[in-house]
C-alpha cells in the first residue's frame, strides 16, 4: 500500500512524516521548502506500507514546479490512500485544497493539525459534523507532541483496505450545470489522460495552463467547447471562469467552516506584537543587521575553540611521524590519512556545527520569512523580489539545497537569475576557508571583508544578469508563519541530518584525497600538474605553485582546498609558507571559483548542461579577474 | 464608487474589503490560493518601508504582498 501525505506548506506534513520514518525529510517553518517528495517504509503495527511527503501545496491547480510535482504524483494513479493535512487553525483555507483533493476520488483522510493552536486562536471545530460534510474520516492531531498520530496512520490503512472513493462536494447549481454540460461532451480520447472526468472538467474552467495544454494536444478542436462554456460562465457571473470557480471553492469551505466550528475571541495576539519590532521600517534592518553579525560572531568563536588545540595536536603527529619513518611510502600515505582526518575533526566540523544549528533555530523560529519581508525592496534593485532572499540564506548552509529552493520562485528566469547568484555564495565549506584562512592567519576583520565584498559582487552581476535578461518579475506573495518555539530535539536532528552528508561523503573523500596528494607528491606528479595550472595560480594570481593540486580537489568539494592546501604545503601553519597577501589571494579565488561538483550537477539537472557550464566558465574567469584585481591593489597600495 | 485605492496605497491599521484584483491567471491564482478573493474584508498590518512589500492579515494568517503586486489589488476602506 502507498499512502501520500498532502497539505499546504506548514501544515505539518514533514512532522508526521518524520514521526514514522525518524529523521529523513527536512522540516522548516518556510512556505514551500519541501520541493522534492520523501519516501519511506514503514511497518506500522505489522501492516507495511510506503509513506511518501509530498511537496506543500495550496491548491491543485498548477502553478509552481513543487505543487505540479505534487499533484501529478497523485495523478499518477500509485497512491492508494491521501492524508490531508490541514492546519486546524487555518482551516477554512486548507479546507480549498480538500475540496480538490474530493475531486480526484481517491481515498483519503483529513487531518485536523494543531488542533491547540486553533484552540488558543479561540477556533473550536465539531469534528464528527466536519467528517459527516466531507464524507471521509477525519482526525485531530498535535504533530510535534506525537499526539494522535497512530489514529492516523491505523485510519489510513484502513481507507486503503476499504478502497471507499469520497464523492466530490457541489457547488451551486448555475456553476454545476455548466460543468455537467462541458463534462458530457468531453471527447472520448482525453480517457487517456487518466484524470478523473469532473476534475478534468472544473480545471479547464478554471484555465489551469497545464492541463488544458494536455487536452490540447490530445484533441486541438475541443478548443472552442472550453473557451465557449469558460465564456457562459464569465457572463453570468462578471469575471474571469478562474476567479469563478476558485472564488466558488472559496465560498464553500466558508460555509463549511462556519457549519462545523465556532470561532470566540482568541487570546491576544502576542506574535504581532513580536513583529512590531521585528519588521519595523527601521527597528527590523538593525535587528536583522544585529541577528546575522552574532550569527557569524558565533560560528567563529566556537570555531576557533575547538580548531586550534586540534590542528596544533595533528601538527605535532605529522612532525613525529616525518622524523621517525623519514621520506618512505608509508610515511606519506600515513601522512595523507592523518591530514584528511585532521581536516574533517579540526577544520571543518568546528565551523559546520555551530553554523548548521545557527540556520536551524533562524529556520524553525520563523524568521527566514521575515529577512523575505524585509530584504523584498533591496532584491527588487537586482530584479529579483523578496523570496530569492531564501535560495541566498541556504546558499550559505550548501549551495545545492540553495538551488532546489529556487523552486519556490515562480518565474523560470528569476529562477536561473537566483541559482546564478547563489553559487556565488560561500557555502559552509568555503566559509570555513574564510575562517581558517583569513580569520584565522589574516584577522577576522579579513574575513568580513570577503563576507561583504562578495555580496557586493554578487548585486553588481545581479544588477548585470538584470540588464541581460529584462523582465519585471509578478512580486512578492508570502506566507508570513507563526513564530514557532524550535525544539531541541528537531534541531539537532537537522543539525545531524545535514552534516551526515559531509561525515558519510566528504569526509571519506578528503581522506582518500588527502592519500591521493600523498603519492602524487610522493612520485613527483603534483609538479607536473602544479606546472600545467601555472599561467592561473602563479602568472594571475601570483600564489606559490604548490596551491595548483589544491584547486583541482577544490572541485570535488570546495573544503578540500584549504585542507590539500594544508597537505601541498607540509603544515598546517599555512603562514610559515605564504605571505598574508598570497593567503588572501587565495581565498577570494576559492570562494568564487567553480562551483563544486554537486552543485554543478544540481545546476546542470534543473537548467541544462548549458546553462551549468556557462556558470561554471564565468566562474572560473570572475575568480581569476578578482584574484588578479587584488594581487594588483597589495602591489600598488 | 468612493473611496477606491489600491492596497499599495491603503492606510496601516485598517481593514479594506478587496473590490478587484487586476493582473494575469497567475496573480489571481496565488492571492486566491492564500484566501484573498473580492469581497473579503482584509486588515493591513503594516505597510513596508522604502516601497517596501503591504502585510496584511488574512483571517488571522500574515501574508506578505509585494508592492508591485499590492498595486494591482483594489480595496476599499470599511
Amino acid at each position: 500500500m502507498r499512502i501520500a501525505l498532502l497539505g499546504q506548506p506548514n501544515s505539518g506534513k514533514s512532522t508526521i512524516f518524520n514521526s514514522v520514518a525518524g529523521y529523513k525529510s527536512v522540516t522548516s517553518n518556510f512556505p514551500g521548502k519541501t520541493v522534492e517528495y520523501t519516501k519511506t517504509r514503514v511497518n506500522f503495527e505489522g501492516n507495511y506500507f510506503e509513506l511518501v511527503d509530498l511537496p506543500g501545496t495550496y491548491s491543485l491547480t498548477s502553478f509552481d514546479l513543487a505543487e505540479l510535482e505534487a499533484r501529478n504524483y497523485i495523478l499518477s494513479g500509485e497512491v492508494d490512500v491521501v492524508i490531508n493535512v490541514v492546519d486546524a487553525s487555518l482551516l477554512s483555507r486548507g479546507l480549498e485544497l480538500t475540496i480538490q483533493l474530493l475531486e480526484l476520488e481517491i481515498p483519503s483522510l483529513l487531518v485536523l493539525n494543531m488542533i491547540d493552536d486553533a484552540k488558543k486562536k479561540g477556533i473550536y471545530i465539531d469534528r464528527e459534523k466536519l467528517e459527516k460534510v466531507l464524507g471521509i474520516p477525519v482526525v485531530e492531531t498535535i504533530a510535534v507532541k506525537g499526539v494522535g498520530l497512530k489514529d492516523v496512520f491505523r485510519i489510513a490503512i484502513e481507507v486503503g483496505k476499504k478502497s471507499q472513493k469520497p464523492k466530490p462536494l457541489l457547488y451551486r447549481k448555475d456553476i454545476e450545470k455548466v460543468i455537467d454540460k462541458l463534462l458530457s461532451i468531453l471527447p472520448s480520447e482525453l480517457d487517456s489522460l487518466g484524470l478523473p472526468k469532473r476534475f478534468l472538467t472544473v480545471k479547464l474552467l478554471e484555465k489551469d495552463t497545464y492541463i488544458i495544454e494536455k487536452v490540447l494536444t490530445k484533441v486541438p478542436s475541443f478548443k472552442e467547447e472550453i473557451e465557449k462554456h469558460q465564456r457562459i460562465l464569465e457572463k453570468t457571473h462578471g469575471k474571469p471562469s478562474d476567479l469563478v470557480i476558485s472564488g466558488e471553492r472559496h465560498a464553500l469551505s466558508m460555509d463549511i467552516f462556519e457549519r462545523v466550528a465556532k470561532v470566540k475571541k482568541p487570546k491576544i495576539n502576542f506574535v504581532e506584537r513580536i513583529d512590531d519590532f521585528v519588521l519595523n521600517k527601521y527597528l527590523g534592518y538593525l535587528i536583522l543587521v544585529f541577528v546575522l553579525y552574532a550569527y557569524f560572531n558565533f560560528i567563529f568563536k566556537i570555531g576557533v575553540l575547538i580548531e586550534t588545540p586540534i590542528t596544533s595536536l595533528f601538527d605535532q603527529f605529522n612532525t613525529f611521524v616525518s622524523a621517525h619513518l623519514g621520506q618512505t611510502l608509508i610515511a606519506s600515505i600515513l601522512e595523507g590519512i592523518v591530514q584528511g582526518l585532521s581536516g574533517g575533526i579540526g577544520i571543518v566540523i568546528p565551523y559546520l556545527v555551530p553554523f548548521l544549528i545557527g540556520l536551524s533555530l533562524l529556520e524553525d523560529i520563523g524568521y527566514l520569512p521575515r529577512i523575505a519581508y524585509l530584504m523584498d525592496v533591496f532584491m527588487h534593485r537586482i530584479g529579483l523580489h523578496g523570496k530569492a532572499i531564501i535560495p541566498f540564506i541556504l546558499g550559505y548552509g550548501c549551495n545545492v539545497p540553495a538551488i532546489m529552493a529556487t523552486r519556490i520562485l515562480e518565474e523560470p528566469r528569476d529562477r536561473f537569475i537566483t541559482a546564478f547568484l547563489a553559487t556565488f555564495i560561500p557555502c559552509s565549506a568555503r566559509i570555513t576557508i574564510i575562517y581558517g584562512l583569513a580569520a584565522y592567519f589574516i584577522s577576522p576583520n579579513a574575513a568580513l571583508f570577503i563576507f561583504f565584498f562578495n555580496i557586493l559582487v554578487i548585486a553588481i552581476i545581479g544588477k548585470i544578469l538584470n540588464k541581460i535578461l529584462p523582465f519585471s518579475s509578478p512580486g512578492m506573495i508570502l506566507e508570513i508563519p507563526r513564530y514557532h518555539i524550535p525544539s531541541i530535539k528537531v534541531v539537532l536532528a537537522k543539525t545531524w541530518l545535514r552534516m551526515k552528508d559531509f561525515i558519510y561523503i566528504a569526509w571519506p573523500l578528503l581522506i582518500v584525497g588527502s592519500i591521493i596528494l600523498s603519492l602524487l607528491q610522493y612520485y613527483k606528479i603534483d609538479i607536473l600538474l602544479n606546472k600545467i595550472l601555472t599561467p592561473i595560480t602563479v602568472w594571475i594570481l601570483g600564489l606559490p605553485q604548490f596551491v595548483g593540486t589544491t584547486l583541482i580537489f577544490g572541485v570535488l568539494r570546495k573544503e578540500l582546498s584549504m585542507i590539500m592546501l594544508m597537505q601541498a604545503a607540509g603544515t598546517n601553519d599555512i603562514i610559515k609558507v605564504m605571505t598574508p597577501e598570497q593567503i588572501f589571494v587565495f581565498t577570494i579565488f576559492v570562494v568564487f571559483y567553480i562551483p563544486c561538483v554537486a552543485t554543478i550537477a544540481v545546476l546542470a539537472g534543473e537548467f541544462g548542461w548549458k546553462k551549468s557550464t556557462v556558470i561554471t566558465i564565468f566562474s572560473i574567469g570572475l575568480a581569476s579577474f578578482l584574484g588578479f584585481i587584488f594581487r594588483l591593489w597589495f602591489l600598488f597600495f | 464608487m468612493s473611496g477606491k485605492i489600491t492596497l499599495a496605497d491603503a492606510p496601516e491599521g485598517r481593514m479594506v474589503k478587496v473590490i478587484n484584483i487586476r493582473g494575469g491567471w497567475g496573480v489571481r491564482q496565488r492571492l486566491s490560493q492564500l484566501g484573498i478573493y473580492p469581497g473579503d474584508i482584509i486588515r493591513v498590518v503594516r505597510s513596508g518601508a522604502f516601497r517596501g512589500p503591504v502585510y496584511i492579515d488574512v483571517n488571522g494568517n500574515g501574508i506578505a504582498i509585494g508592492r508591485g503586486v499590492a498595486s494591482h489589488i483594489e480595496v476599499e476602506e470599511v
